[in-house]
């Protein structure tokens, strides 16, 4: 099959499971079975289109023009295929998780659930293959769309409240500050279109340039660049399987993604070298990283802590992106697939706690890994993982961040990376010791509860093992990310 | 070529306003609602196919002058169709079209049994008055159709419903004929100087005697007089109650094409007769046509946030739209002209399509009041779906008409090296978002009132019409073609041998 | 300037009743009025292009060897245009009126604005 209609197909079956999930909406076993199927399928295309590019082959498809010169097309290159695999795979172990976490606490709406999550699959594979920011834009818009109705999926005022933060600062920096920064582009250099060595260089002074860059920073929402981060926290009235997609298999993905993209194929990493605005979104990153992590310290409740350890976490790709050497936009690259891993592991494993013992705070989970074993187990793996520890992929992506960072000689990074790392340690590591070590505090409040139930624990440990796996065997990975800066 | 088919071809420009015209008194004559409606919506049918073949010949051929009764210009009246008309004719007979299939349910459910006939026939006639205005090229002539078009409106609105109705439409008659007798004024200044009526006379004639200040004195009254008709801010009063009182269909039909062809009417007599270096270099008019439309778009969308009446919503955020479409205009530039005309004619499929979406709420709910939309997202899908695609276009997302618009205003105001601009249509844009959220709200996540009864879905004669319309903010976002090539063509006609 | 004045009498004269007009319907509450008002307005506008297009010491345009010089008559015809469209406006403003009186009770402005309100 041709590269093109893998392409179409990569975007179809997502498209096509949205009607198909209404249609069997009233018979949840069928419902639950055509996602799942669909998931497969969707992940095999884009294995299948994984040799192809790896092979150096171009992978592309016009769909047509709205404006002349505005293509909405698709081209498949190492980044936007790390993104697509992170995506489709986790789409699987997502919809598993989802069925046991819906229907252990009788979530309502379920369908309308699993066909919005089709559509925001659909919008982050669209993203993924982008051929143009023009493109990008449509997808990056219909992503936001499509998750506002599982944001705000309780439908009462704090749900309500929620989607407006989500909704506003979403849609309000992306046709704010994105859609500007790229008409600018366009009108600056005539294109729109991902180049390998950036389109900017000889065309775009560095005052303007610098202008843009901060556009485009803040104007990717879904990066969670300070102060555009609040929907990240808010949007935690969702349930857990929502916060699984925001966090790990799409939206805030889709933001750092678009950052890396724009970073190395519209700006260019030789052009923003000679930008002094690079060094100063370089400290604005490493200020999020340092001050979300000491926020997270302070959150009690769980999925809370999370959220700002994923805006943290989402920083260290800009950062990793903005210190300008191949090697730390590799670690960037990297650091896509491995949070990706780590974060849904946490989310899956706080979902777990919740539905087993419905508990949302730190301070309740004390002696709670006797109860959970299995579950505490994979949130320790997802926990070291983002601390950047060996034997999980984190490790792999710092490393290769730190050693971009003296390569560039940007010590401010190494500083704030090491840094972090330590504040990372001391949000989750109380967590894990508490879990295991400490005696249980509840007084007879504690009904007996064991484990989730079984799909919850087959995804968590399937995305614990990935974890790991993924430091054990980067090799796809690396060569993937190697592809994006040439080596 | 055969005879008859010839004849056809060579009177259309005639034929566009005759035939609106002789159905009018047609429409009386019937007396019947039925009879009338078929009688409208037959001529109205014509009325878009004439445009249509206008626009496809002028579009390959290039601009059609055709002499009224005979008699050459410049004495006799000359109907000049170009790109620029061209597509109004087009967007305003092609709305008339779908809003009167849309009307026989809505008018049975909004206007007095005996009155509906004349209804129709009003409703005919103010179309006549819009199509004449756009396609004559005689500057009295335009006043004559103006009038045809404003009296019939008033007429129209005066029917609404509610007693308001009335007061709005009183409003609109003291406000529309004042804005009317200032461009009279104008005309008459401009006849008493150059002693011609015809456009293009007035064209070749103005620049000997353009610094004389009746000259000046004539492009004030014209342009205050226009601005009036098209509700530019400060000048937007009487919209507001206008749209909102009006009967459905008729919001729907005047929100979407009648400021839209004052606006033309400016454009013309800005760059065609006037010329753009008198206007814009003889006098500072491009900054106060800027500052106002900056301003319009602020003031309109901030009111429209605050509205609990969707109607009169929709109508404050026509008086935002109207300052995109000035601001365009301000630039003076080809670049400018085509975001002009491109957003008059995908603004008036968006507000086409809101204001279809209301009279469907209306018929089933009696009310257009933002608390009773709630819970009618589960009642009224269909319905809702065309108010959410519609107002997604309002905002510019990308893949709807208004993305385009949006677009080429930006790209407009890029080229002028107006940077802040930019800013300022993205902070407008965000208040839209404010608005139609509030909207969404609204239809999607409150229960519906107790007490009222299950509603439906409007009936297929008015929610056909309605999708459609929301259907083309969709299309003419991915096939923009049609619009961005005529209005392309236009610019070029209208800035020819300027700047 | 006394001459100039006098040379352009019919100018200020239109001018005059153009204020008049405007003036009463801003400021006079009562919608009759306001129309009364308006009907000024558009009739000064008359005036002023009726009396431009006389030509001093022309006659009629009445084809015939005695004179020589005729008015213009142009804005003569416009104006019996105008002249129908004023009569129109002022025809469908009377009748508003008419009905706002029947559901209103009234037609002074202020009441009306009271009768209705923020309902």
């Amino acid at each position: 099959m041709t590269g093109a209609a893998l392409i179409i197909l990569a975007l179809g079956l997502p498209l096509l499971a949205a009607p198909l999930i209404w249609i069997v909406g009233n018979r949840p076993n069928r419902r639950e079975a055509v996602t799942l199927t669909i998931a497969a399928a969707l992940l095999l295309v884009v294995l299948a289109i994984l040799p192809l590019v790896l092979a150096g082959l171009p992978v592309r498809v016009a769909l047509g023009a709205p404006v002349p010169g505005l293509n909405i097309a698709f081209s498949v290159e190492p980044l936007g295929m790390i993104f697509a695999c992170v995506a489709s795979f986790l789409w699987i172990v997502n919809s598993v998780f989802s069925i046991g976490y819906m229907r252990g606490n009788n979530e309502p709406r379920q369908t309308r659930f699993y066909v919005c999550f089709a559509i925001a699959i659909a919008a982050s594979i669209g993203l993924a293959f982008a051929e143009n920011l023009f493109t990008l834009f449509v997808c990056y818009e219909a992503l936001t769309l499509s998750t506002y109705p599982l944001v705000t999926h309780h439908k009462n005022a704090e749900a309500r409240q929620a989607g407006r933060t989500y909704l506003g600062i979403l849609l309000g920096s992306s046709v704010g500050l994105l859609l500007p920064a790229i008409i600018a582009t366009w009108v600056l250099t005539g294109s729109v279109t991902f180049t390998t060595g950036g389109i900017m260089a000889g065309k775009v002074g560095p005052v303007i340039g610098g202008i843009l860059l901060l556009l485009y920073l803040y104007g990717i929402g879904k990066a969670a660049l300070m102060p555009m981060h609040r929907w990240l926290p808010a949007a935690m009235v969702a349930p857990t399987p929502v916060s699984a997609l925001l966090h790990a298999v799409a939206v805030v993905k889709a933001g750092v993604f678009t950052v890396v993209k724009v970073t190395v194929y519209i700006f260019g990493l030789d052009y923003l070298r000679e930008l002094a605005m690079a060094d100063v979104a370089l400290y604005l990153a490493g200020f999020t990283i340092l001050t979300a992590s000491i926020i997270a310290l302070r959150q009690d409740n769980l999925k809370r802590r999370l959220a700002y350890s994923t805006v943290s976490q989402l920083s260290y790709v800009i950062m990793a992106a903005l210190i300008l050497s191949p090697l730390s936009t590799m670690g960037a690259a990297l650091h896509i697939a491995v949070h990706a891993f780590g974060k849904i592991t946490l989310f899956m494993a706080a979902g777990a706690i919740y539905t087993a013992a419905h508990k949302t705070k730190v301070s309740e989970l004390a002696g709670i890994g006797r109860r959970m074993p299995w579950t505490m187990g994979a949130f320790a793996i997802g926990a070291i993982s983002m601390i950047g520890l060996p034997p999980a992929a984190g490790f792999i992506s710092k490393w290769y961040m730190l050693l971009g960072a003296f390569e560039a000689e940007q010590f401010f990074a190494v500083v704030v990376i090491v840094l972090s790392t330590l504040l990372n340690a001391a949000y989750f590591l109380p967590i894990i010791y508490a879990a295991f070590l400490k005696p249980q505090t509840d007084g007879g409040s504690s009904h007996g509860h064991g484990e989730a139930p079984l799909p919850i624990l087959l995804a968590l440990v399937a995305t614990a093992a990935g974890t790991v796996l993924l430091f054990l065997f980067p090799g796809s990975a690396l060569e993937l990310a190697g592809l994006l800066v040439g080596r | 070529m055969s005879g008859l088919i010839g004849d056809l071809l060579a009177h259309l420009p005639a034929l566009q306003v005759v035939v609106p015209l002789a159905a009018a008194p047609l429409c009386l004559l019937a007396g019947r609602a039925g009879l009338a409606w078929i009688i409208a919506f037959t001529a109205a049918v014509a009325a878009t196919a004439t445009a249509a073949a206008l626009a496809y010949l002028t579009f390959h051929n290039g601009t059609i002058s055709y002499h009224m009764g005979g008699w050459a210009p410049p004495w006799g009246i000359e109907y000049v169709v170009d790109t620029a008309n061209a597509l109004i004719l087009l967007l305003v007979s092609a709305i008339a079209t779908v809003v009167l299939a849309f009307c026989p349910a809505s008018v049975a459910r909004e206007i007095r049994p005996g009155s509906q006939h004349l209804f129709y026939c009003m409703f005919i006639l103010c179309l006549t008055g819009l199509l004449g205005i756009a396609v004559t090229g005689d500057a009295f002539n335009v006043f004559v159709f103006l009038e045809i078009s404003s009296l019939s409106s008033y007429a129209l609105i005066a029917m609404g419903g509610h007693r308001k109705a009335l007061t709005a439409a009183f409003q609109y008659l003291i406000m529309g004929t004042i804005g009317a007798t200032f461009f009279l004024i104008g005309v008459g200044l401009l006849y008493m100087m150059t002693g011609t009526l015809n456009m293009a006379d007035l064209q070749a004639r103005i620049p000997a005697i353009q610094d004389s200040r009746p000259v000046a004195a004539a492009m004030a009254f014209i342009t205050v007089g226009l601005a009036l008709k098209a509700a530019l801010f400060p000048l937007h009063l009487w919209l507001p109650n206008a749209y909102a009182s009006a009967p459905s269909a008729v919001s729907a039909f005047i929100a979407a094409t009648a400021t839209k062809v004052s606006l033309y009417v400016l454009l013309r007599f800005t760059f065609t007769i006037f010329g753009a270096n008198f206007a814009f270099l003889n006098l500072p008019l491009h900054w106060v046509l800027l500052v106002l439309a900056v301003i319009a778009m602020f003031a309109g969308s901030f009111s429209a946030i605050f509205q609990r009446d969707v109607k009169r919503m929709l109508a404050y955020s026509s008086i935002a739209q109207i300052g995109y479409i000035t601001l365009a205009i301000s630039l003076a530039s080809s670049a400018g002209i085509s975001a002009a005309l491109i957003h008059i004619f995908n603004h008036g499929l968006m507000k086409a399509a809101l204001f279809c979406a209301m009279g469907c709420i209306f018929y089933r709910i009696g009310s257009t009041r933002i608390e009773h939309f709630a819970g009618l997202g589960r009642q009224m899908p269909w319905t809702m779906t065309a108010i959410v695609a519609a107002g997604l276009s309002l905002l510019g997302v990308p893949l709807t008409a208004g993305f385009i618009s949006k677009w080429y205003l930006v790209q407009a105001a890029l080229q002028a090296d107006l940077w802040w601009l930019v800013i300022l249509i993205a902070a407008s844009s965000l208040l839209a978002l404010v608005y139609v959220w509030r909207l969404v709200e609204a239809m999607y996540f409150k229960a519906p009132p107790a007490g009222r009864e299950d509603v439906g879905e409007a009936p297929l004669s008015m929610l056909l019409p309605t999708l459609l319309l929301a259907g083309l903010n969709i299309y003419f976002g991915l096939d923009t073609r049609l619009p961005v090539a005529m209005a392309e063509s236009a610019a070029a006609l209208l800035l020819r041998g300027q700047m | 300037m006394l001459q100039v004045i006098l040379d352009h009498y019919n100018y200020w004269i239109a001018i005059f009743l153009m204020m008049v007009g405007f003036y009463t319907v801003v400021a006079r509450g009562n919608l009759v009025k306001k129309l009364v008002g308006l009907n000024i307005f558009q009739t000064s506008v008359f005036l002023l292009y009726i009396s431009m297009g006389k030509v001093t010491g022309g006659t009629a345009p009445i084809l015939d060897d005695r004179f020589q010089v005729y008015s213009n008559p142009i804005p003569h015809v416009l104006i019996l245009t105008a002249i129908v469209v004023g009569v129109a406006t002022t025809a469908l403003g009377l009748g508003l009126v008419v009905r706002i009186r029947e559901s209103y009770g009234t037609i002074e402005e202020d009441e009306l604005d009271l009768a209705d309100g923020e309902t």
